[in-house]
């Protein structure tokens, strides 16, 4: 694995350039996944007007650096780029992408996975909903603790 | 000095961010969450629910030691991505 890029930002990231910064000038690798992760306007019985998301600044990044380390111990890798956006954002907006380029599809489809998995149970993030009933923090989900458990379980 | 920093909802439900506690020997994540719970009926509420816990940015259980000028973390399960 070349050095991972890991992005926590405020800002919008263009898709499109990260998924050619997944590919281009790399000629050993014959695959590219890529995630991303987008606000619903319907989540957990409410309509959704807006979402906040809050993070552990001095935390995220470590935390995000070491799963996609864990991943490049499992899976032969080429190129990873995470990046999770915090502050204000709107219904429809990217959230999370993950990008892995591999010299194989099953290593950057199985990274990919793994790396979202593990975000969405370890990783210092919260989300804050704004519905027309106010506002309320995002429930964790069971599912994405037994998503991460098959992993680490293995 | 132990900073123990607080997030998303259990930082509203305390109505505060960060607090300096005073070292002690043999500490843990379980004794400094129990400090924190025993200070009135709201923190002691606030603490009752599902946290997590960090030490020096990393997941802990609260059988985990903390040490002098560590920074300690509380917070609810996360919900990113």
């Amino acid at each position: 694995m070349s050095q991972p890029y890991i992005l926590v930002d405020e800002k919008l990231f263009d898709i499109a350039a990260e998924t050619d910064a997944l590919y281009q000038d790399n000629p050993t690798d014959g695959a590219v996944v890529t995630f991303i992760g987008l606000v619903r306007d319907f989540n957990q019985g409410k309509n959704i007007k807006q979402l906040t998301l809050e993070h552990y600044p001095a935390m995220t990044q470590k935390v995000l650096a070491d799963i996609v380390e864990q991943a490049n111990q499992q899976w032969s890798l080429g190129r990873v780029r995470v990046i999770h956006r915090v502050g204000d954002l709107a219904i429809n907006d990217p959230i999370v992408f993950v990008g892995v380029s591999a010299m194989h599809r099953a290593d950057a489809f199985m990274a990919a996975q793994f790396i979202m998995d593990l975000l969405k149970t370890q990783a210092p993030f919260w989300k804050k909903e704004q519905s027309k009933e106010g506002e309320h923090w995002v429930e964790a989900r069971a599912s994405d603790q037994t998503a991460a458990q098959k992993w680490l379980a293995k | 000095m132990i900073k123990v920093l607080f997030f998303a909802q259990l930082r509203e439900e305390l109505g505060c961010e960060s607090i300096d506690l005073a070292e002690q020997s043999s500490l843990t994540v379980g004794k400094v969450k129990e400090i924190l719970a025993n200070k009135d009926e709201r923190w002691g509420k606030a603490f009752a629910g599902n946290l997590l816990a960090a030490v020096n940015q990393e997941m802990q259980t609260d059988e985990a030691l903390v040490k002098d000028n560590d920074e300690v973390a509380f917070f609810p399960p996360v919900t990113g991505g």
